[in-house]
């Protein structure tokens, strides 16, 4: 297989590796973007939670090739310095505990209040579901996904 | 305040089953006799204080989650009385002659450095004193502090902290004993909520975690093992996988396992096959290739059912071994007015960090350099020293954050396989488990059985209590975290008791999960209880209050907390609807003090909705970091929700459940309402990682009772009918 082109974050990159592999070891271990994490290699997790064309997928379910041409955001392309609404959120709220489920949350709720500014509580629930966190932060991610709708909508 | 008997057995049980685990003993022995446990701990170890006046703080303990990275530091900083806003936070290499013992668990990180951590930002603060006192040639007692400044009140002169660091650094730090700490009334720090330290590095992805090390020329190392507990590798297509794309070395692992009858929580390697790759991916991939004969040894014949039904012909002969006695049980049973009857049983569960096993390690020249995410990094260096056969010196550990550790990370297993591997291959490993083995080769929470007989007289009153665990083991050697301590409640509170165990052989790891011991044994006493109080037509909170002898001088640090989460969820105006019910529960372990309620909803299918958790905790005088310690028992009452619902089963030898999907984590919308309330008490502050979780299951099981008229006796809720909606 010629070697293919992914765009990530912004930028092109040509990646030689087997067309089948899946999205997260391309940005964890080709791209050294290491903020996706690997929970479950399943799909049913969410730690992996990556955007491709601006919807919410997950990296280790998702081989090279079907990734295309679709630019693909991942925690390190969500802001440059942590000032994405989502994150800056997330830092006042303190949701982290162990913190690892929260780039997979953080681009799940970014996804989220991309295509709904105001969700309710019932909304975020459906929309945040399939994000596990083990240490239980649930609670405060609700919190921060509603701060960050609110500042969103002052600006 | 020093430890009690039953919580010390408990951290012995938590200790025991390792090389790890024996460092914890000193310590511990140590806070119980209330003497500073690090006396010769040294301010320079842990504060740095540069020319251009930044302040850096070591922190020294394992951040699994649990907040030590921030909360820690923050007791440096308020005794320093430094401005926390502008001080830098360093996590600490293992240095345990520096840092004095450093490990995650127990959740003894409070009461083991609480008073030390205080005195050395003290001794710190009392040195840059002394500079400028010198300086301004007047008495030490004359100068006071400001966040990062000396003043000289009666002349309006100051000196930064910076202007002084030099100088002071010169001089011999004061006795630890000797150094005068704040009123509490005027900490800044201490009880003000400090967001966590690495939050930033979070919500941007940094690399943070044991999974995110790179270490330049490193292989990818994954190792598959024998579905069966210990099997070993009797043939493998060595040459077939060596030529996949990436491979550059397959090894066979004899293993190094202990051949003790009761397997321990950290028994030495497994047998297996490594595969080391030039990235993840390859080696993980190559790895479904393999075609391993295994031997499958002694473990292939166990199976969860006949361990089930072993329990009950077990529950019919007398028990093998008595933990405690008093007064004559049977004899008060036979004349008892009312005698309940139930057994009730729980399964094996995994830790599922959500972070897989990993460390990555590099030999070079005789010296090992480790990343690892251990939670006990000093018994960890033990046993690399022991099965590499270099010496402990030679070994330098680096701590990373963790993703989640939940007890499984005192286990150094993952630890010392990437630690063999670099020194069989020459150049650095990264070693990664998948989420698979994670399931497959965890120390798991081991399950039990409970037979219990309590006697009620005319009045009401509990009179006798028979209480017989079934559990793993060989005679009177339990299996990591399965036995059961002489005064488990209502131990001493009951005349006539009796509490006995029997063992069954088991070839598995077991070990301690959060609040080991108590994560199961407050669900099936809390809930048996709930169950004779019901029997006596008493209402379960003023049955219990009186069992513990509700006593008008509030000593009992549980009947308080009982008494507080019944008031917050006003308890005694609920009503009595279908389908609607409460439930309380409280219990006492690593040095916390915790009741629950929860208010629930079942529906015609038997699925349960939690509303609402009510949590009152007392942990001492101090809530050091307000808002992350709500957090932590968000987490708790989580956590105990998730591990109503999971269970590890096994079939010919075999786990049976490999992912989340089959040992589900709560989801979002599962999630109830919780409130957290701390009762500060007169004691000395302790710790939260563990003590909020075991009245969480029983508070349900009682809850589900109320609403339905149905007794959850087994765990996971599938096996007692009902589920989660
Ligand atoms: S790692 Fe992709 S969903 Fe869990
Ligand atoms: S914060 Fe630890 S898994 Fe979510």
């Amino acid at each position: 297989m010629p070697p293919q082109q992914l765009k990530v974050n912004n930028t092109i990159h040509t990646i030689d590796v087997a067309p089948d592999t899946p999205l997260l070891w391309i940005l964890r271990d080709i791209l050294d973007l290491k903020g996706t994490k690997y929970g479950c290699g399943i799909g049913s997790c969410g730690a992996c939670t990556v955007l491709i064309s601006g919807r919410p997928a997950r990296a280790c379910q998702t081989r090279l090739d079907e990734v295309g041409t679709n630019p693909v955001t991942t925690i390190e392309g969500l802001s440059l310095d942590g000032t994405h609404p989502v994150q800056l959120a997330w830092q006042q709220v303190d949701v982290a505990q162990c913190g690892y489920c929260q780039a997979g949350q953080i681009m799940a709720a970014s996804a989220l209040l991309a295509s709904n500014p105001h969700p309710t509580d019932a909304q975020i629930d459906a929309a945040m579901s399939s994000n596990i966190c083990r240490c239980g932060t649930y609670p405060r991610i609700r919190q921060a996904i509603h701060q960050a709708a609110e500042s969103a909508a002052k600006k | 305040m020093p430890l009690n008997r039953r919580t010390f057995l408990q951290m012995s049980a938590l200790l025991t089953g390792g090389l790890a685990l024996n460092l914890y003993e000193t310590p511990i022995a140590a806070a119980q006799s209330g003497q500073p446990v690090q006396p010769d701990l040294s301010p320079r170890a842990f504060i740095h204080i540069a020319a251009d006046g930044t302040i850096t703080l070591m922190a020294k303990n394992p951040e699994i989650g649990q907040g030590v990275k921030t909360m820690l530091p923050m007791l440096l900083a308020e005794e320093l009385d430094a401005d926390w806003s502008t001080i830098h936070i360093q996590q600490a290499d293992l240095d345990e002659s520096h840092y004095g013992r450093q490990f995650a668990g127990g959740s003894m990180a409070t009461p083991l450095n609480w008073d030390p951590l205080r005195r050395v930002g003290a001794a710190c603060r009392q040195m840059l004193i002394s500079v400028a006192a010198q300086r301004w040639s007047v008495p030490v007692s004359d100068c006071t502090t400001a966040p990062n400044r000396v003043l000289h009140a009666t002349s309006g002169r100051s000196f930064t902290y910076a202007e002084l660091a030099t100088d002071a650094a010169r001089l011999t730090p004061p006795p630890l004993a000797s150094v005068q700490l704040k009123d509490p009334r005027d900490y800044r720090i201490i009880g003000k909520s400090q967001p966590n330290v690495d939050r930033l590095s979070i919500v941007t992805g940094k690399p943070l975690y044991g999974i995110d090390i790179t270490v330049p020329g490193m292989l990818h190392a994954v190792i598959e093992k024998c579905a069966v507990f210990g099997g070993k590798v009797k043939s493998c297509n060595q040459a077939a996988i060596q030529k996949l794309p990436g491979v550059r070395h397959v090894l066979v692992l004899e293993g190094t396992l202990a051949t003790n009858p009761v397997v321990s929580s950290d028994p030495g390697i497994e047998p297996g096959v490594a595969i080391l790759a030039d990235t993840w991916w390859q080696a993980q991939s190559a790895r479904s290739k393999l075609k391993i004969e295994w031997d499958l040894g002694t473990g292939a014949t166990q199976s969860t059912d006949a361990f089930a039904k072993r329990a009950a012909e077990l529950f019919q002969a007398p028990p093998a071994n008595t933990i405690h006695t008093a007064g004559d049980v049977d004899a008060a049973l036979k004349s008892a007015a009312k005698v309940v009857e139930a057994t009730y049983a729980y399964p094996f569960i995994a830790h599922a960090t959500l972070e897989p096993q990993n460390t990555t390690a590099s030999f070079k020249d005789g010296k090992l350099e480790i990343w690892t995410t251990s939670q006990a990094p000093g018994g960890g260096r033990k046993m690399v020293a022991s099965a590499l056969k270099i010496p402990a010196d030679a070994i330098t550990i680096h701590l990373t954050r963790t993703g989640g550790a939940f007890g499984r990370r005192l286990m150094n297993d993952y630890m010392v396989e990437a630690a063999w591997l670099t020194k069989q291959v020459g150049v650095p490993v990264k070693l990664l488990w998948s989420r698979e083995d994670d399931f497959g080769h965890d120390a798991y929470r081991p399950g039990g059985f409970h037979s219990f007989k309590a006697g009620l007289d005319a009045h009401g009153k509990l009179i006798a209590w028979r209480q017989h665990l079934v559990t793993y083991g060989v005679g009177d050697h339990y299996a990591s975290s399965a036995g059961i301590s002489a005064d488990e409640f209502p131990s001493g509170h009951v005349e006539n008791f009796g509490l006995y165990a029997t063992a069954m052989p088991l070839r598995l790891r077991t070990g301690p999960l959060r609040a080991p011991g108590s994560n199961a044994l407050a669900f099936v006493a809390q809930s048996f209880l709930d169950e004779v109080a019901a029997a006596a037509g008493r209402d379960p909170l003023e049955f219990q209050l009186d069992l513990r002898g509700n006593s008008s001088n509030h000593s009992d640090r549980l009947s308080n907390v009982l008494a507080l989460a019944a008031e917050r969820s006003s308890w005694a105006k609920r009503t009595h609807t279908p389908g609607k019910g409460m439930g309380i529960a409280c219990y006492a372990c690593h040095l916390g003090f915790f009741a629950e309620v929860a208010a629930v909803t079942v529906d015609e299918k038997n699925r349960i909705t939690v509303n609402h958790i009510w949590v009152v905790g007392d942990i001492g005088s101090q809530i050091i970091n307000p808002a992350a310690a709500e957090n932590m028992v968000y987490g708790a009452v989580i956590d105990g929700l998730s591990q109503m619902a999971q269970e590890i089963t096994l079939d010919e030898g075999r786990i049976q459940q490999t992912n989340y999907n089959q040992h589900p984590v709560l989801h979002m919308r599962q999630t109830p309402a919780i409130e957290a309330f701390f009762l500060k008490s007169d004691n000395p502050p302790t710790g939260l990682g563990e003590p909020a979780l075991p009245p969480l299951l029983p508070a349900v099981a009682n809850a589900v009772f109320a609403a339905t008229g149905k007794r959850i006796r087994t765990l996971p809720l599938s096996r007692s009918g009902f589920s989660f909606a």
